[in-house]
């Protein structure tokens, strides 16, 4: 079965990703790196990425003439998608473990919207839907 | 199940002989779409039975006579090619046929042919890349898509429609005359080049090198080289080329990290390739006009030439980059241009040539003038300002291992030194 497990990030996520030390830095890289490898290597991973900051997103929708209206202002959103992982397991369980330990990822506390310390970041995990042959 | 995997010389041998057998069978059926799909099963039937049963005497001609004979197949329509698909599978190993009595049907000049009409300027880069690498490279769809790391479907319809595309433009089969020939060749030295940078430093994704195009750009340059050995633009994109991908192993640490040139381990470079490179780059500048791709490739030499960075010849790419800026108005030239000013005359009189590039638009999504500012703010003694703009850089770059390059700049510079 598949998930999608979802790294969101404040709204001022990014910014303060940017301002880690070298150290938390390089820690965060390297855990990145291995954690993704091995769940390739134990063949779990479908896809993986990481999204650039939201400065330069945009919102899109079609106007009346069907051509596109953009607006680049994301007043209202409290969190963006910093990245994700697609995993194929066997269980929710294993989609829960791997989510728990891609939490752990090394990092300075980030602060949410209402001022408390996220010390490990929640991971959305989301049930991807199949067709009737994954029934 | 997994197809087993071809043994290495067969896969170069097959992607060697593939625009010699799709030029082969265009000729006879006048029919590209159809007759780049009949060699591409050949050659997958090749990869699957060559490494079992051994190579024919004439791979060439039994791939020709598979190709064409699928081709009939298709000509006659899919129910009788089912029933011979049937039989052929019961029926085991083709017997190798006779040489080719007819070498007429043998062109030297169909690698250039099927090039010059995979890069044709109607299509789309993308299109043109993916239909080079399958048709003229002789790789398989699914070997493209993985270098490409889109799914494979998706990577099929591309090449189809690139197909479409070729027909609807009602581009012949034939070498382009002469005056076509300067500009089709430019099309398609320009889409081989963007092969060789998609493997040299991908665009996206967490992997840098994906060797695997690299190479192949270089060997299909090297095709179109050996064809047209006195074109200085080709001479100078082989140069090029080589001389970039021979710093390959020095240009990322161990966990994929990049390291810049000025710290790589230039003992890491490899030798026979530079030397190569050099001599191919002293060669091109005395073919012709001296375009972009020659002073780009001597500009590599310069630095490669160099034993330590402190030794590059900063005078002389200066003045390569001020030739450049004269036959190219792109604004990544100018930034390098800058570079070396900064590196002639101090990070200050670099900073000022930047100045202008700020109103180009060209430049405003893309983060490398920002890291250009950065590091000559950085070699300035201004630090904050360079954190800033490390920072931006990075929040503006669409490569991850470059995202954190930047990001450990900004951090180094922003922690107080002792």
């Amino acid at each position: 079965m598949k998930y999608m497990l979802i790294m969101n990030t404040p709204r001022n996520g990014y910014e303060q990703y940017m301002k880690w030390p070298k150290k938390i830095l390089e820690a965060n890289t390297a855990f990145m790196n291995t954690f993704s490898k091995n769940l390739q290597e134990a063949g779990e991973l479908l896809s993986t990425a990481g999204l650039a900051a939201p400065e330069h997103a945009r919102l899109v929708r079609a106007g009346k003439d069907r051509k596109s209206i953009t607006d680049g202002v994301f007043a209202e959103s409290k969190e963006f998608l910093a990245g994700y992982w697609i995993v194929d397991v066997e269980s929710p369980e294993r989609a829960f473990e791997i989510a728990a330990e891609a939490s752990t990822a090394p990092g300075l506390p980030v602060t949410a919207a209402d001022g408390t310390p996220i010390d490990h970041m929640w991971i959305e995990v989301r049930k991807i839907l199949g067709s009737h042959k994954d029934l | 199940m997994m197809s087993p995997s071809p043994d290495l010389r067969v896969e170069r041998l097959l992607r060697d002989l593939a625009p010699h057998v799709l030029g082969a069978t265009v000729r006879r059926f006048r029919d590209f779409a159809t007759s780049e799909d009949a060699v591409q099963e050949a050659l997958m039937l090749a990869a699957m039975r060559w490494p079992r049963d051994g190579v024919p005497d004439n791979p060439r001609a039994w791939l020709i006579q598979v190709a064409q004979r699928r081709m009939l197949d298709k000509l006659r329509g899919d129910v009788s090619r089912r029933k011979r698909e049937a039989a052929a599978a019961a029926e085991g190993p083709i017997a190798t046929p006779a040489p080719l009595e007819d070498e007429a049907q043998l062109d030297p000049d169909d690698t250039l042919v099927l090039l010059f009409m995979c890069c044709h300027p109607a299509l789309t880069p993308a299109s043109a890349i993916a239909l080079t690498l399958r048709a003229v490279g002789g790789l398989t769809t699914a070997q493209i898509a993985k270098a490409y790391l889109v799914p494979e479907l998706t990577m099929g319809r591309r090449i189809s429609r690139a197909k479409e595309s070729i027909e609807a433009s009602g581009v012949p089969f034939s070498m382009p005359d002469a005056d076509e020939r300067t500009e089709r060749l430019s099309s398609a030295l320009h889409v081989l080049y963007l092969v060789f940078n998609e493997g040299y430093t991908t665009s996206s994704g967490t992997e840098l090198h994906r060797a695997d195009l690299s190479a192949e750009a270089i060997r299909l340059t090297r095709e179109v080289q050996k064809l047209l050995p006195n074109n200085g633009d080709v001479a100078g994109l082989l140069a090029l080329m080589l001389l970039t991908d021979a710093r390959r192993a020095a240009r990322t640490g161990p966990s994929g990290e990049l390291i810049p040139l000025d710290e790589q381990d230039r003992s890491l470079w490899d030798r026979e390739a530079i030397a190569e490179g050099v001599a191919l780059a002293g060669a091109a500048l005395s073919m012709g006009a001296v375009g972009e791709y020659q002073l780009q490739a001597t500009i590599a030499a310069v630095h490669d030439e160099a034993a330590r960075a402190e030794e590059t010849d900063w005078p002389q790419i200066l003045a390569l980059y001020e030739m450049l800026m004269r036959a190219s108005d792109s604004p990544v030239v100018a930034l390098n241009r800058a570079i070396a000013k900064a590196m002639v005359d101090g990070p200050e009189a670099g900073l000022a040539m930047l100045a202008p590039l700020q109103e180009d638009q060209r430049l405003q999504t893309n983060h490398r003038l920002d890291a250009v500012r950065a590091h000559l703010l950085e070699r300035a003694g201004r630090r904050d300002a360079a954190v800033e703009l490390y920072r931006a850089a990075a929040s503006k770059t669409a490569s991850e291992p470059e995202r954190n390059y930047l990001l450990m700049k900004a951090a180094k510079l922003s922690e107080p030194t002792f």
